[in-house]
């Protein structure tokens, strides 16, 4: 029996992955750090977290003062918000993986699997941009 | 019993695990208001949590490696057992548990996901088409959890968890389903393929059967995992493999690799409406891989079976637990 060999297209996605992730794993041990240290002001004080965070998220977000969906990038050298760039790596590996599958399937003239990653990418990138439900209330 | 064989020795400390890891929720629980009534006293009292706040990312962190131990040895996720946990024990409000629930179970999908890729233990021709329908249907279920009221969504938190321990106790995986012949959409699709079982040295061609019940189970699949913020791993194995015909090994490695797609779109959803607390999120994430490859190292020397009754031992508690909460007692 031929030899088992695994589909190049995988091998990419799964070296992507592979930095990607550990890469942003890293990431956010070093934001963290960053922001239980106070080596950046956190826009909520670290120390108030504890008497918030058993609030729903609506009333955390009014009480806090926080933001919601993308607004956090306004917010990006607060200690707490600088989390969000390791976070954001991690949730969004996935849509850059699936980036690298598109062409390859295509090449290959695996057309619907092509058509079912792009589909994908743009389920992923629906939910990333906060369209679909417009964020917090 | 010989008290000096490892395997006694695996099965006595991963008990003293479990016990620690409820003593240490249960202790946690007690620092904690138990009602939301008494939550909101606390704030506008300014009094919250008598601990300061550096100890509870420092017991998230140690809770969650001893989860993420208990998680390997027993064969199930850190997120199934994360959010009936957090939430039972801990005084953080459910919609931030699920936030980080989610984060944790996709950051441990995301680092198995290249080596299950690379010795394709997952397979993108099983995984493809079912992620598409799992991780839409994770935004539907994402957004009915966070519009439903809390009590209900803890209720049918505990009901779902208690549910997944019978399910964890009673199914019997395959380990080589007979699919005789692959049915139509099955075979559009391309689902189908081969793999080397590293244990046996065998190189397996499998294919899928009953594709379409399969596909539709992952819309109930897709809507529970982003309603409870669970990874959904529980649900996925049984329905490639026992349902759809997959090998075990490829449906396992499969599932791992599925749940970094389903939780994403999951994840996304609870970070856009502000559910994911960094001070929460991230030593959770730490702890529980930290505790994973450790949980690796040890799972060549347990006897899985033991740990495993334990898990669901603990999951049918912190079922329990969950229902009692979402009636308000």
């Amino acid at each position: 029996m031929s030899a088992i060999k695994t589909p190049p297209e995988q091998i990419t996605y799964a070296n992507l992955l592979f930095y990607g992730c550990w890469g942003a794993l890293a990431l956010l041990v070093v934001t963290f750090l960053v922001y239980t240290l106070g080596l950046l002001p956190p826009h909520v004080p670290v120390a108030e977290i504890p008497n918030l965070w058993g609030l729903p998220v609506h009333e955390y977000l009014e009480k806090a003062n926080a933001p919601h969906g993308w607004g956090w990038i306004a917010l990006i050298g607060q200690g707490d918000f600088l989390n969000f760039i390791g976070v954001v790596v991690l949730a969004g590996m996935t849509i850059v993986c699936y980036l690298t599958l598109i062409p390859a399937f295509l090449r290959e003239k695996q057309t619907i699997f092509a058509a079912i990653a792009v589909l994908e990418v743009v389920v992923l990138t629906l939910a990333a941009s906060g369209i679909v439900g417009g964020g917090g209330h | 019993m010989n008290w000096k064989s490892s395997t006694v020795r695996l099965g006595v400390l991963a008990a003293l695990a479990c016990v620690i890891l409820l003593a240490v929720a249960a202790w946690a629980s007690s620092d904690a208001p138990t009602t939301a009534a008494a939550a909101q006293a606390a704030t506008q009292a300014a009094t919250g949590s008598q601990l300061p706040w550096w100890a509870w990312p420092i017991i998230l962190l140690f809770f969650c490696f001893i989860l993420g131990i208990i998680a390997v040895l027993a064969g199930v996720g850190g997120g199934v057992l994360y959010v009936p946990l957090v939430s039972g024990f801990f005084p953080f409000h459910l919609d931030f548990v699920r936030g980080a629930g989610l984060m944790v179970a996709l950051a441990g999908a995301l680092a198995a996901g290249p080596g299950l890729l690379r010795r394709n233990l997952a397979s993108l021709r099983l995984a493809l088409p079912v992620a598409l329908i799992a991780s839409a249907c994770a935004i539907v279920g994402a957004f009915m959890g966070l519009a439903l009221p809390t009590n209900v969504v803890q209720l049918c938190l505990g009901g779902t968890i208690l549910f997944i321990a019978g399910l964890l106790l009673l199914s019997k995986n395959v380990t080589r389903p007979v699919v005789a012949q692959q049915d139509a959409l099955g075979l559009a699709l391309g689902m189908n393929g081969t793999f080397r079982d590293e244990g046996t040295g065998e190189i397996i061609e499998w294919k899928t059967h009953r594709t379409l019940p399969g596909l539709l189970l992952f819309i109930v699949i897709g809507i529970m995992a982003g309603m409870f913020g669970l990874g959904a791993g529980w649900a996925n194995v049984p329905v490639l493999n026992i349902l759809m015909g997959a090998p075990l090994k490829l449906a396992v490695g499969t599932s791992k690799f599925l749940l970094s797609i389903t939780d994403t779109s999951a994840a996304w959803v609870y970070m856009n409406k502000g559910c994911v607390l960094p001070l929460m999120a991230i030593p959770s994430i730490i702890g529980l891989m930290m505790g994973s490859f450790v949980g690796v190292r040890l799972l060549a020397k347990a006897k899985p079976k033991f740990i495993r009754y334990m898990v669901i031992g603990v999951l049918a508690f912190a079922g329990g637990k969950a229902l009692l909460k979402g009636l308000g007692i």
